[in-house]
């Protein structure tokens, strides 16, 4: 399967190797600095590349490439996620995933690479399990650990690989225990030039973070299940119960863990938060154009949009932007040519307005394409699909956790066409 | 001196690159530097990290390790500290010896002699009685790439694949494919090993093993024949990785094994074009008479033989449906696969939707999503055309991502919706990103020939392109408006006089050649303007590009056969710049040219035919997407991916024309047995269990646990697997004789302490009480429950012996018939097993329970395996003796927590347990109590309630005893007799009965032990206030009639949704009280059953305990789950408590 993987930094340097079975030399990744070349945006660089004798599968995470070469057929997608995956443990150990912190803790790293292959086939992970093996840093242990000249490794033997709940490792004791979960939902849509909306959908995800001693059952219920158009689920989740009952019933890992994916059925409508009015153009006489931008309130059940923020890739002919913000600041990097209007919070009574003039290279044509806009925003304690958890229960111990659910809704790729 | 090292460890790093070399000469500057400089992160000279290395200090030996791996993850040499380090091999510190396993892994295959000295060290690991010290053992061992050690690893592998461990057998199969890349000449031994543990029964090693097999002998599919209903079964279970794999291997397994369930449309098809997989991809004209007999007469047979699903091939279908919602897009994408590949077409559509979430996902994991959704929307359009918005394309997508979206929404468009795809493009022309405007005309012009109505439109919209002030987008206009126009020509002779105007500004050569070729191609509708084109053209012949040239001396060609007066010298002069251009092509192309049209006395036969060479009609382009065909390879592989074969890859077999004999996939009998060794414990553990809502399921697990071997995974998955990690070194260290029946009770008992499965546990604490009473003959009444128990024995013996085809039947006598006991609990065993014998002889009965039981497999645990009851015989009853240590955990994981949710408690069982003291606030000391339901035979009057004691304390409790009762009056209570003593760690039962008056005040006393006293209190719900009695319909209407007016409470409710039908009903009505259900059409018994009605009447009676008031209670349905609760009972304030209960139980 997985034959070796390389950590390549945004200037093309290789700062990890690891094999799973014999060594391949490093030459293998000039066919993939050759795409990259290619590619102009690390973005653009496709995921699979087929050499003479390998096949390359790569993926883009904070600004590094995982490089996997592959020498027989697998399926490209088992690939991609496992490479997910290792991002995604490196974060959850040293808080990001960058060159810098995978430099620091270069050793963890290639354990913790070594214990999640074997022979190329994932083995081990669940990031549960992957802490009972190999302990992640902590400002304690460190300290504890230059004292004693001990390591991360753990000194316990994995038992929770051997379980039959390997996501959650055994012998959990907390003094206070607690459960949080965070519904969160982001807003996908297109609107048009008028303002109607091309597309809309939300995506929702519910983030926990479960801290509770032993082995606890917990189950999720919903007042509003049948708003779920397509969900899916962290293993842990019965299939079953969801089924039959739509609630979620699970043994949660410990720690922080996304339970849950949903889709709300684009066939019920969706509140568009904002409404957007804009024009901008080019005058066909003269290096200059018009931007002009108001952002109001439209659909928010009454609660306050906050963080508001609309970000522009201007054309390449655009200089220069002078511009006036009845509120928040804007900025205009010139180089990447990308406007940034920074609002904060959306207040009813006074709406925000962006307008002023666009310089445009002269001897140029005016450019032609307009240039769309992308919206953030964040709207706390709601949940704009109306998904409402009605409780959480918990068996098989004793004590009250404290238990706690918050609502946020976001955009997520909210853009307005011009 | 710190500052010196530094200095030259910088120097060390160069010299490494350069591979080594002369340390001796510096050595002794560096002395001492090793420990000063042990935390900075510069790796050290590798003789310093020698001498760490040698040094007795684990914390120096550590930090040296430390430092070697962190060059070995750089990709630096460190192979000439070989031997320093192959030393610490058997290092005492663990996190010493785990980094030295690193290193050697990395460099054994470099020194292999030197490897060697390790290999003993991991031969003794493998008799290590702790098994994760065994697995490490051997993972480390397969993965030194030593040829020497190969018949080591054979050995080692072959032991490990009977290890006990499943753990130890999930390394064993990954070291296979060690072994095999190292060795391929061992195959034959390692094909029986993966047989062997293909049998596997745990989760643990399924994934694994198959992984194995994939790699090994994808080819012997046939070793996959009687583990495929297990697989399909253990699936859900296994971990996502092995999932991924099993489901590709099983895709391919199906497709050699089960029909085309589309078998019937593409034979309709056929006509137009057909459905390859049925006829085999690439069947010639001139095959063999018999070949086309054979497919003459294979439509012929599906014609008489309509096509049924064979089950299995729909037990992979329903199984493999709910990965669909895992979090893992490689387990979504292989089960979108084998839809695609396997279901009937009307079942396709449920990956869609999944598949369109994965597009939310990493733009790789949506760039390989696309190619797959690419196509699949040649085959099946209709599947995402519900989702065309989804693949919209925003502004911030990377180009790969925008291109295949508008693939796919050039795939998805049709007459219908061709209106708002182009208006979509529209916007997208507008987009800075070039490359993407120019696939977005491309895939206008597909538009437009794929879909008539909208040619001229798109054609149109196209021409309107051509005056775009970028140069690309015009280029790329003319190539798509050049196959259009060759569409129909004659309509559209001012397009073409617009594109030849553009030559004078369009500079890219490929539309400038395009506008040549359709000007040439086309020139009799253009006659005026296309020889002035060719003037301009002969200017510039020499700067234009070599495709640009081709085309002028084609056009050329073109204009001197149809029009050589106007254009006679002009071809001359042409063909005269391209004889001596630089380009052999060209001149070639010239030469050739001039032969053919310019008339000589020398030129051959031809030249006749010039005119029909150059101006023959052409026919008009087909534009096709890249997709087309791709679905010959397995959607999802990387062969697809890349659209060539890649290593390895496993062809997609096609359907077979006839299925092979489906019975190779039954399992035999004797495998059942062993299966069910394994399912006792299996069903204990935790994974997928949902919890019981009934009784009766619980029983059932019990009871028929034999019965339904083949579907055990879907419930527990790791066999042993976590009650090992508790008992490591001990219970695996014992002798052999764990493996036989005792072997797997203990292991139970265990797991029960760790997985906390509540119900197994308060089974197992009922069963365990049971015991107790039986002990103590104190309390008459429990020897009921104890003959019930023994008479259960024979019974299960005697069905062992029942044949196969009689153990369905069986099945559902004991379903039924512990849904008559839960029912009628006042009956007793005798009874029950007299109307099984009844029922046994009455086969009219029987479709009656068959219903029943249909409605219980839709909530059922156990996913029962309609097709295949393998029967099997029945283990002894592993529970019914538990160690106290066992108790007194399973004590700790009591159920206070359940009475939040009634579902969860079984009904019936009457068992639900309530804590009456704490183990914290009782010191040591918990009591549970629980309405027993039995009749309490000192005092009629009395509610029997059930304690069960136990000591968790150090020491005995001595003389427990119950005083200062207070009660409020009219209340009575009857004290369990004194506990004289309760040792450390046991427990103890007793009864007691309190008269609660009929009403729900609690009664409080103390609780006392040698030293110490408790306040506690007992307080009943008020359905444990009655007990059942046994009415007649005729009766019971009768009672009703004299109970009307203030007596009578009607609430109406709306029933949940898991209680619709008949059984949950009365499940929840008799847990919430002791009532008994009153049979409805007395006649029914007896006769033939007449069809349920649509919305029958529940109804149930008892008498309160005290008064002996009668309580009756009616649940009538109506349509939607409306359902209608009447209670009559002369005790107003018991009916309304009563009904709230009720209602409660009911909408939960």
């Amino acid at each position: 399967m997985i034959h070796s993987l390389f950590l390549i930094n945004h200037s093309g340097d290789i700062f990890l190797e690891k094999h799973w079975k014999s060594v391949i030399s490093r030459s293998v990744c000039d066919y993939f600095f050759e795409a990259r070349e290619k590619a102009v945006d690390p973005e653009n660089v496709p995921p699979v590349l087929q050499t003479p004798h390998h096949y390359l599968i790569s993926i883009y995470r904070g600004k590094l490439f995982f490089l996997s070469v592959i020498q027989t057929e697998v399926a490209p997608l088992f690939v991609i996620e496992f490479l997910h995956r290792v991002a995604d443990t490196i974060q959850d150990y040293f808080g990001e995933c960058s060159e810098g912190i995978i430099k620091d803790n270069i050793v963890t790293v290639y354990e913790l690479l070594e214990e999640m292959l074997d022979n190329g086939f994932p083995l081990a992970t669940e990031s549960n399990v992957l802490k009972e093996m190999i302990r992640p840093p902590t400002i304690l242990r460190s300290v504890v650990n230059t004292l004693t000249g001990s390591s991360n490794v753990g000194d316990t033997l994995p038992t929770g690989q051997l379980s039959n709940v390997p996501w959650r490792r055994a012998g959990v004791k907390y003094t206070n225990n607690e459960a949080y979960f965070d519904v969160i939902e982001e807003i996908d849509a297109i609107l048009d030039k008028s303002g109607t909306t091309v597309f809309a959908e939300i995506q929702g995800v519910i983030e926990a973070c479960v801290r509770l001693t032993g082995m606890p059952d917990l189950t999720l219920s919903f007042m509003n299940p049948r708003l779920l158009d397509d969900v899916s689920f962290h293993p842990c989740v019965r299939f079953k119960r969801w089924e039959s009952e739509r609630v979620l019933s699970f043994i949660p890992p410990d720690g922080n863990f996304t339970l849950m994916n949903y889709h709300v059925s684009s066939q019920n409508l969706v509140a568009i938060p904002v409404y957007v009015k804009q024009s901008i153009s080019f005058f066909e006489t003269g290096p200059c154009g018009r931007l002009d931008i108001t952002i109001g309130p439209k659909q928010t059940m009454g609660k306050t949009v906050e963080n508001m923020m609309v970000t522009i890739h201007m054309p390449k002919a655009v200089l220069n932007a002078n511009l006036t913000a009845t509120q928040g600041t804007y900025t205009y990097d010139l180089t990447t040519k990308v406007l940034v209007w920074d609002i904060g919070k959306l207040n009813p009574q006074k709406l925000p307005n962006l307008r002023g003039s666009l310089s445009t290279q002269v001897g140029v044509p005016k450019p032609e394409d307009n240039p769309s806009l992308n919206i953030d925003l964040k709207i706390q304690q709601l949940a704009i699909s109306g998904l409402k958890v009605s409780r959480l229960d918990m068996y098989g111990e004793k004590y009250k956790p404290f238990k706690g659910v918050k609502y946020l809704t976001k955009a997520g790729k909210f853009q307005v066409r011009t | 001196m710190s500052c010196a090292t530094s200095d030259l460890e910088v120097q060390e790093e160069e010299e490494e690159e350069g591979g080594g070399g002369d340390h001796e000469e510096r050595a002794h500057l560096e002395e001492g530097g090793g420990g000063g400089g042990s935390f900075q992160t510069q790796p050290l000279r590798h003789d310093d990290l020698k001498e760490m290395l040698d040094s007795n200090k684990d914390s120096l030996k550590l930090e040296a390790m430390k430092r070697i791996v962190a060059m070995i993850a750089r990709g630096k040499n460190a192979s000439d500290l070989f031997p320093a380090v192959v030393k610490n091999v058997a290092c005492k510190n663990i996190e010493v010896k785990k980094l030295v396993y690193v290193y050697l892994v990395r460099y054994a295959e470099e020194q292999q002699d030197l490897a060697l000295l390790s290999i003993s060290t991991f031969q003794r690991g493998l008799k290590d009685p702790n098994q994760l010290i065994r697995a490490s053992a051997l993972r480390v061992l397969s993965s030194i790439r030593v040829t020497i050690i190969v018949p080591i690893m054979m050995l080692a592998i072959k032991e490990a694949a009977s290890d006990m461990s499943p753990y130890v057998r999930k390394t064993a199969a990954h070291a296979i494919p060690k072994l095999y890349s190292l060795d391929p000449e061992q195959k034959d031994q390692l094909i029986e090993v993966i047989e062997k543990l293909l049998a596997d029964k745990t989760t643990l090693v399924a994934g694994s093993v198959v992984m194995a097999f994939e790699e090994v002998c994808p080819e012997r599919i046939d070793l996959i024949h009687k583990n495929y209903r297990k697989l399909c079964n253990l699936l859900i279970d296994v971990e996502e990785w092995g999932q991924v794999v099993i489901i590709n291997m099983l895709t391919r397994y199906a497709r050699t094994q089960f029909l085309n369930p589309n078998i019937n449309e593409s034979l309709l098809e056929e006509g137009s074009g057909g459905d390859k997989t049925f006829y085999g991809s690439d069947e010639d004209e001139d095959e063999d008479e018999e070949e086309k007999e054979k497919n003459a007469e294979a439509p012929a047979m599906a014609k008489r033989k309509p096509y049924v699903m064979d089950p299995d091939h729909r037990l992979l279908l329903r199984n493999t449906k709910p990965l669909l919602q895992s979090r893992n897009a490689a387990v979504v994408m292989a089960v979108a696969q084998l839809y695609f590949h396997l279901a009937p077409k009307a079942e396709v559509g449920v990956i869609a939707k999944a598949l369109v979430r994965l597009l939310r996902s990493h733009s790789e994991v949506q760039y390989v999503v696309l190619q797959n959704v690419a196509t699949m929307t040649i085959k099946r359009r209709g599947m995402f055309e519900p989702y065309l918005k989804s693949f919209y394309i925003r502004s911030t997508d990377p180009t790969q991502i925008k291109v295949l979206k508008l693939e796919v929404l050039t795939n998805l468009a049709n007459e219908t919706n061709i209106s708002t795809i182009l208006r979509e493009f529209q916007t997208y022309i507008k987009s800075m990103d070039k490359d993407f405007v120019a696939a977005t005309i491309q895939a206008i012009g597909r538009c437009a020939t794929n879909i008539g109505e909208v040619r001229d439109t798109c054609l149109n919209g196209l021409v309107q392109l051509l005056s775009n002030r970028d140069e690309l987008v015009v280029a790329e206009s003319v190539v798509v408006i050049k196959k259009l126009l060759q569409m129909q020509p004659e309509k559209h002779s001012d397009i073409i006089k617009h594109m030849a105007k553009l030559t004078d500004n369009i500079q890219v050569p490929m539309a400038r050649a395009s506008i040549l070729w359709l000007i040439g191609e086309y020139c009799e509708h253009v006659p005026k303007i296309a020889p002035d084109v060719l003037r301009k053209m002969a200017k510039s012949f020499t700067n234009e590009e070599d495709i640009v040239k081709l085309q002028i001396i084609n056009l050329a060609a073109k204009l001197y056969l149809t029009n050589s007066k106007q254009t006679k010298l002009l071809t001359q002069y042409v063909l005269n710049l391209a004889k001596y251009d630089q380009n052999y092509d060209i001149r070639d192309r010239a030469r050739f040219i001039r032969q053919l049209i310019v008339p000589t006395e020398k030129s051959g036969a031809l030249s006749k035919y010039a005119k029909k060479l150059f101006l023959a009609l052409k026919p008009a382009p087909v534009l096709e997407s890249p997709f087309k065909d791709r679905d010959h390879f397995q959607l999802g592989s990387l062969s697809h991916l890349l659209n060539a074969k890649a290593g390895g890859y496993q062809e997609l077999p096609d359907w077979p024309e006839a299925a092979p004999d489906p019975s190779v996939r039954n399992v035999e009998v004797k495998d059942s047995v062993f299966t069910l060794l394994e399912r006792v414990t299996t069903l204990t553990s935790v994974p997928e269990w949902t919890k019981c809502s009934s009784r009766e399921k619980r029983k059932e697990k019990k009871v028929e646990k034999p019965f339904y071997s083949d579907s055990e995974g879907e419930s527990g998955p790791t066999e042993s697997a976590d009650s090992e990690s508790d008992s490591a070194s001990g219970s695996e260290s014992g002798s052999g004789s764990e493996e036989s029946g005792s072997g797997s009770e203990s292991v139970e008992s265990e797991e029960g302490s760790e997985s906390e499965e509540e119900e197994e546990d308060e089974e197992e604490k009922n069963k365990k009480k049971k015991k107790k009473e039986l002990k103590k003959p104190v309390q008459e009444s429990e020897s009921e429950q104890s003959s019930e128990e023994e008479e259960r024995k024979p019974e299960r013996k005697s069905k062992q012996r029942k044949s196969d085809s009689e153990s369905e039947s069986d099945e559902e006598e004991s379903e039924s018939e512990s849904s008559q006991s839960e029912s009628e609990d006042s009956e007793s065993e005798a009874e029950i097993k007299k109307k099984k014998k009844a029922a046994e002889s009455k086969p009219p009965t029987k479709p009656v329970k068959k219903e029943n039981k249909k409605e219980k497999k839709e909530m059922s645990l156990l996913d029962l395996d309609d097709f295949e009851p393998a029967p099997s015989p029945q283990v002894t009853p592993v529970n019914t003796f538990l160690s106290n240590s066992l108790v007194t955990d399973l004590e700790g994981l009591s159920l206070s927590d359940t009475v939040l949710s009634p579902a969860t408690i079984a009904p019936s069982s009457a068992l639900k347990n309530y804590e009456l003291l704490h183990r914290i606030t009782g010191e040591g000391l918990s009591v549970e109590y629980c309405f027993s339901r039995q009749p309490f035979s000192p005092d009629a009057n009395m509610v029997a309630v059930q304690m069960q004691f136990t000591n968790n304390a150090t020491s005995d409790t001595k003389n427990l005893h119950m005083e200062d009762v207070k009660l409020q009056s009219g209340m009575r209570v009857k004290e369990f007799p004194e506990i004289e003593l309760l040792p450390a760690g046991e427990t103890a039962a007793a009864v007691m009965g309190i008269d609660f008056c009929d009403s729900t005040q609690a009664a409080n006393f103390q609780l006392c032990t040698h030293t110490k006293k408790f306040f506690v209190s007992i307080q009943p719900p008020v359905g444990e206030l009655m007990r059942p009695i046994f009415l007649t319909e005729n009766e019971f209407k009768k009672e009703q009639g004299q109970l009307m007016g203030m007596n009578e409470i009607t609430e109406k409710l709306t029933l949940d949704a898991k209680c619709r039908n008949e059984h949950a009903i009365v499940q929840r009505v008799t847990t919430a009280a002791n009532l008994s259900r009153v049979p409805c059409g007395s006649d029914k018994e007896c006769s033939p059953p007449v069809p349920p009605p649509d919305h029958p009447i529940h109804r149930f009676a008892g008498r309160t305990v005290t008064s002996s008031s009668l309580v009756l209670v009616t649940v009538a349905t109506k349509e939607e789950g409306a359902a209608q609760l009447t209670v009559n009972c002369e005790k107003m304030l018991i009916g309304t408590m009563l009904v709230k209960d009720i209602l409660l139980a009911l909408t939960q």
